[in-house]
């Protein structure tokens, strides 16, 4: 029977079935700093971390990013968050890295950098974008502290089977619509509940000619159309990324040629399929307070809903484009690797930014390549912050938070409401968009800047 | 470590919002508070500021079921979400769709996230809504939410009914299918000699 790369996947994991369940067999568990309440639970019941081997931790979500030392955490409460992960790994003896540590840096990031994802395994993390790690052919997806928990504990997972959704898109991207131009445009297309209880599979011609890091940026968003785990096939493009990564396999001739047998088959059969056209894509940015509320740079502020409006402190047939914005925030995993960074450097080299704005590295590495390419001095010139590998203002869980009202144009991935702080406006864009703004000082298309 | 749940019966409210998140549900910045310490300060924490919020009803305030809309619970997989509505008494929440993560969440935390009819779900918040204090019950055995307006059947996993209605705990039933999962191991080790440890 014809499968798709979800089913080849998914029916190599099964353990075990019980009243319409799967256990589900985990290759890799990546815990971070925000993963506390599952390993106190861990510890509380006296259990130890099954598959310590197959287990990788990196704090993220708490750290600070002004410097490497805990001191410099924003309140004290979260100094202890942050000097509190260090012991629990080295308790539970989960392989891990730690502030200070170039490889230290988002999970999201640092898992495909390491090489930690690979095509056909199972991945979880206790982070809905979790998501992410399907850019390489993993189905991968995010979890609460109870599953977290029950992962240490046993390596499996119950999971109900989900329903399956191909996306096409075609046609060759204009200049200056990125890849998270295309995620936009897909989750305002069919909603942030469009694809609630599905694993979304992406595939087309665009999609085949993105790099791994433009992958890795769709996938992430999956979640914000709901979407249980968002995927791609592995290809040469991907067996390339991995070759020579520090966790990637020994026997990489022998992964590979495992690996070329996962892509779905051509009768494979899915739940649902959408298509869409990527020529016609502008530059998106997000007007309101969740990833549907997404339109071409060109539109103009619609007039629904009403809340959203009030919130974002929106008139109806405002232009986006001139909308002032008060800081500018570069990084998350949705956007902080070395391509993002290029591509926001590229906008602000030889400008000077109009508000604050800061750019966040999503992992060490990533920080490292980027100074060695002079990335660093090009930001540093034109007065953005260069900052250290976290999560930061994606979520503002380590203190770094936007004041209420302030619009922030933000390459992160959620618009909600307080989600970069109490009252902030989030509009999401991509990188070169943000830079853009920054420059600007008002969302601008970057199409227009040379 | 899951909570026994057979039958709830509360006062319920309506809550129109589409696509609530789980960031309006609890703000991040409580996430690092101590399990012990209590969440149902942190329900909607935000949300309430606004005057016409639920929660700042006189008779609402008192609800221990919500009836909501699609995709509620979306966003974050912040398990601090159902801890929230948990500490607070709530032990269903009812919508025509839910967010996957925050689904398995409530599942874990006691609490019965019911899935029903759009339409439904709108009748039952208008008519709530018009007669503030009404209750409703959730019935897990015979998977029936009975309301002043009516009778609907719902279903959850069986699997998840089966912990509920008898208080298995999840991790204690997989440890004690250990020789599966290291028999499962074994196979899948050799099938794919290339996987290397992280450690
Ligand atoms: S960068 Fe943002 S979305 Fe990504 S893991 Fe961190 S908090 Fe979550």
């Amino acid at each position: 029977m014809p499968r798709s790369l979800f089913e080849k996947i998914w029916d190599r994991h099964v353990v075990a079935r019980r009243a319409g369940q799967v256990l589900l067999y985990v290759d890799r568990h990546i815990v971070h700093d925000g993963g506390f309440h599952a390993r106190k639970d861990l510890a509380k019941r006296g259990l130890k971390v099954r598959r310590p081997q197959n287990t990788f931790g990196t704090p993220d979500h708490y750290v600070p990013t002004v410097s490497r030392n805990p001191a410099d955490a924003r309140a004290p409460e979260i100094r202890r968050m942050v000097e509190a992960y260090p012991a629990s790994m080295k308790q539970l003896g989960i392989p891990h890295v730690l502030l200070g540590d170039e490889r230290q840096g988002i999970v999201h990031i640092v898992g495909p950098e390491l090489g930690i994802t690979q095509p056909g395994m199972v991945l979880v993390c206790g982070d809905s974008h979790t998501s992410t790690h399907g850019a390489l052919g993993a189905l991968a997806f995010g979890m609460g502290q109870s599953e977290n928990e029950h992962v240490l504990a046993t390596q499996t997972l119950w999971q109900a089977p989900p329903k399956t959704l191909r996306i096409h898109v075609e046609g060759t991207r204009p200049a200056g619509v990125t890849a998270k131009d295309v995620i936009l445009a897909v989750i305002a297309k069919i909603g942030a509940a469009g694809a609630v209880g599905h694993v979304i599979e992406y595939a087309g011609s665009t999609v085949r000619a993105m790099s791994v890091e433009e992958r890795l940026t769709v996938c992430n968003m999956s979640i914000e159309a709901g979407a249980r785990a968002g995927m791609v096939a592995p290809d040469d493009t991907t067996f390339q990324y991995l070759h020579g990564r520090p966790f990637a396999p020994k026997d990489f001739d022998a992964a590979v040629k495992f690996w070329k047998t996962l892509p779905s088959d051509a009768d494979a059969v899915f739940d649902r399929e959408i298509s869409l056209s990527a020529a016609t894509l502008e530059p998106m940015v997000t007007w309101g307070t969740s990833p549907e509320n997404a339109l071409p740079i060109s539109s103009v502020v619609p007039g629904a809903p009403q809340r959203a409006l009030d919130y974002m402190g929106l008139k109806e047939g405002v232009p986006l484009e001139g909308l002032p914005v008060d800081r500018v925030f570069i990084g998350s995993c949705t956007n902080s690797r070395i391509e993002d960074l290029r591509a926001a450097a590229k906008v602000a080299r030889g400008r000077k930014v109009k508000v604050p704005a800061m750019v966040v590295p999503g992992s060490g590495l990533v920080k490292k390549q980027a100074e060695a390419e002079g990335l660093d001095k090009v930001f540093l010139e034109a007065g953005f912050e260069w900052r250290h590998a976290g999560c930061s203002m994606c979520v503002g869980m380590n203190g770094e938070i936007g004041r209420p009202q302030e619009r922030i144009a933000s390459t992160s991935n959620r618009n909600f409401e307080g989600r970069q702080g109490q009252g902030a406006r989030t509009h999401l864009m991509s990188p070169a968009m943000a830079a853009a703004a920054a420059v600007h000082g008002f969302l601008v298309d970057v199409r227009k800047i040379s | 470590m899951a909570e026994k749940f057979t039958s709830f019966t509360a006062v319920a409210a309506p809550y129109d919002l589409v696509n609530v998140d789980t960031d309006q549900i609890i703000p991040a910045r409580f996430l690092k508070a101590p399990r012990e310490q209590g969440y149902a300060g942190f329900l909607f924490h935000d949300v309430r500021e606004r005057p016409d919020f639920f929660l700042n009803h006189p008779v609402f305030g008192k609800a221990k079921i919500l009836v909501a809309n699609t995709n509620f619970g979306c966003g974050s997989s912040r398990e601090g979400a159902p801890y929230a509505f948990h500490d607070a008494g709530f032990r269903s929440i009812i919508a025509p769709s839910f967010g996957d993560i925050f689904f398995n969440n409530c599942m874990k935390n006691g609490i019965v996230p019911v899935r029903l009819e759009e339409s439904v779900c709108a009748s039952l918040r208008k008519f709530l809504g018009e007669n503030a204090g009404a209750e409703v019950t959730v019935d897990l055995t015979s998977q029936k939410v009975s309301a002043p307006i009516g009778e609907f059947a719902f279903s959850v996993p069986a699997f998840f009914r089966e912990m509920l209605l008898e208080g298995v705990d999840e991790i204690g039933l997989t440890l004690s299918m250990l020789p599966s999962i290291e028999a499962f191991e074994k196979d899948y080790a050799a099938s794919t000699p290339w996987l290397t440890p992280l450690s």
